[in-house]
């Protein structure tokens, strides 16, 4: 067997792990501000944050399309800063992803956060922790299995990413290039046993990353 | 000194509260939704949308267009739910504040001493009963070296005999002095056992404050206080045990009789006469099982709309409350100078919050 050029592999969870690394940043004071306001714009906002789970991805990709073009005002000044277009480029595909993972990242934080309530952060102040403190020492260990949730379905997510990545990233090797797109691409082609192979990674790489998950949910200290 | 004035108002309910609290153990009497709680979250600083004024010992914590969030304040506070880090150990939580006390803090060997934590600084709080984790979260609150330590119904969520494991830790508390302490209860048992002053709050307002021997023992208190709470607080000495198991008290118009109490001759008490528990009589009675009666004179006959009166006597020097109906008065003809004899029915016995 002669194994296909695996760069497909390596650019996917290249992209799967700077959008997890983004999202993670992102998503956690997006979530922290859900679970806390009181404000009557919040179902927007939360409808915003859950679009991409209903959206074709198509449609998400089309829009993105056009918002990187070197034409418009985002993908101009990007082309002013970077001197490279959005479109059809990694840069432009980890935009994409950041947005198409959004809700695998802020909803299961939101929900932590939720569940953890004000109670322990208000003990927390008592004693004399400030904010970060109390965000560090209590929230974060508090809803850690929030956290290892939205990591895992944020990178799992984008690992299957397809459609907004086609729309927006086409098909350059290394580069846009991901492993869903090169699978694709061996089908069209008939080129069925690197499809076979591509895919088998794919299939075991899933596989081992929610055994790992469901595995250390299991060994996860809860003291509740 | 904690000064406040504030208010605060939610739908539905409006508090408005002036006060100056003391040292030593202050209690907040009150039944639920009275604004207990919320007046001790406000002063914690965690109800940032109160509006007014409070200062601990001239330092503004809020008002004036200062807001000093609560990790600022330092205060302690005990949640009724405790609400210890499940995420780390008795050990690790206690840890937890001592880090950010102001230097140098409490003694951590002390308190864990005081309070009999050695045996549960491994466990992790879900392991703990109700009334572990509360002694946890009493010691917890003393370890970040706070100003003033505020207390929400610490004991509320335990039965009564985990209520009675946590009292004596309290009074040892309150005896040291070193602390001034807010207590907020809607047990009037408690406040009698634990408090020097007490506040009564109602729909948000104060009804009453003052030291707690005086309000327990005012006849118009009686509504404010729950016809079934109120009742009188005297000290007692312990004067003798009795070969047939009962232990005789000195009071100062005589000698009550109470099955054993373990404590040693010469001992200050401080005990609580439930009103109700209080039946008078004119002249002495005879042929009666009681064993406690005292004399005593009427010094106020408080009538409000019930068909109960409250009757406020003088015995020795020692003030009693009585609960009875407003037909017995009338019958028996009490007036204020009407000498007559209080038979009691039971007797709380708690130590005493000097001497003891």
């Amino acid at each position: 067997m002669i194994l296909p050029d695996l760069s497909p592999l390596w650019l996917t969870l290249e992209l799967a792990t700077v959008t997890t690394v983004i999202l993670l940043a992102l998503g956690t004071p997006l979530a922290w501000w859900l679970a806390q306001t009181r404000t009557r714009v919040k179902p927007v906002i939360e409808a915003i944050t859950a679009l991409p789970l209903v959206l074709p991805p198509t449609v998400l990709g089309f829009y993105l399309l056009i918002l990187f073009s070197p034409k418009s005002t985002l993908g101009g000044w990007w082309v002013d800063m970077t001197g490279s277009t959005l479109t059809f480029s990694f840069a432009g595909l980890v935009v994409a992803s950041v947005l198409y993972s959004l809700p695998f990242t802020v909803q299961p934080l939101q929900s932590a956060f939720e569940a953890m309530g004000r109670a322990p952060l208000e003990a927390a102040s008592t004693l004399r922790a400030g904010p970060l403190d109390r965000f560090l020492t209590v929230a974060a260990p508090i809803c850690g299995r929030g956290f290892l949730t939205a990591a895992v379905l944020s990178f799992a997510h984008t690992l299957g990413e397809f459609g907004v990545v086609l729309m927006v990233g086409g098909n350059i090797p290394g580069e846009t290039k991901v492993i869903s797109i090169a699978i694709y691409e061996r089908v069209e082609t008939i080129d069925y046993a690197a499809a076979h192979v591509l895919s088998g990674i794919m299939l075991a790489l899933s596989f081992a990353v929610l055994l790992l998950v469901y595995t250390l949910n299991r060994r996860f200290p809860v003291h509740l | 000194m904690l000064s406040v004035d504030i208010s605060h108002s939610f739908p539905g309910f409006d508090l408005r509260v002036s006060h100056s609290f003391g040292a030593g153990l202050t209690a907040i009497f009150g039944k639920s939704g009275s604004g207990k709680s919320t007046l001790l979250r406000i002063l914690a600083g965690l109800e940032p949308h109160s509006t007014g004024t409070v200062q601990m010992n001239g330092t503004v914590w809020q008002g004036s267009g200062t807001f000093l969030p609560p990790h600022k304040r330092g205060v302690g506070y005990v949640f009724q739910d405790a609400r210890l880090f499940p995420h780390l150990t008795v050990a690790g939580n206690l840890r937890y504040a001592e880090k950010r006390a102001p230097q140098p803090g409490p003694s951590m060997a002390q308190v864990v001493q005081d309070f009999d934590l050695s045996p549960l600084l491994a466990r992790y709080p879900g392991r703990l009963s109700g009334g572990e984790k509360q002694r946890v979260a009493i010691a917890r609150a003393l370890l970040s070296a706070p100003r003033i330590l505020l207390m929400d119904e610490p004991l509320a969520a335990l039965d009564a005999t985990r209520k009675a494991e946590i009292l004596p830790y309290l009074e040892r508390l309150r005896d040291r002095g070193d602390i001034p302490m807010l207590y907020v209860s809607h047990s009037l048992s408690e406040v009698a056992r634990l408090a020097a002053d007490i506040v009564v709050l109602d729909a948000g307002r104060i009804l009453r404050a003052g030291q707690t021997a005086d309000v327990l023992s005012d006849p118009a208190a009686v509504p404010d206080l729950g016809v079934r709470e109120a009742g009188a607080v005297l000290r007692a000495k312990v004067a003798a045990h009795h070969a047939d198991g009962l232990t005789e008290l000195a009071v100062s118009a005589g000698a009550l009789f109470l099955p054993r109490i373990s404590a040693a001759v010469g001992t200050d008490l401080r005990i609580r006469i439930p009103a109700q528990d209080v039946m008078l009589s004119l002249t002495r009675p005879e042929g009666i099982s009681a064993l406690n009666i005292l004399p005593a004179t009427v010094t106020a006959v408080h009538r409000g709309d019930g068909p109960g009166v409250a009757v406020a006597l003088l015995s020795g020097s020692d003030r009693l409350l009585a609960r009875i109906t407003r037909r017995s008065a009338d019958a028996l003809g009490l007036v204020p100078g009407t000498a007559c004899h209080a038979v009691l029915k039971s007797v709380a016995v708690s130590h005493a919050d000097v001497g003891a």
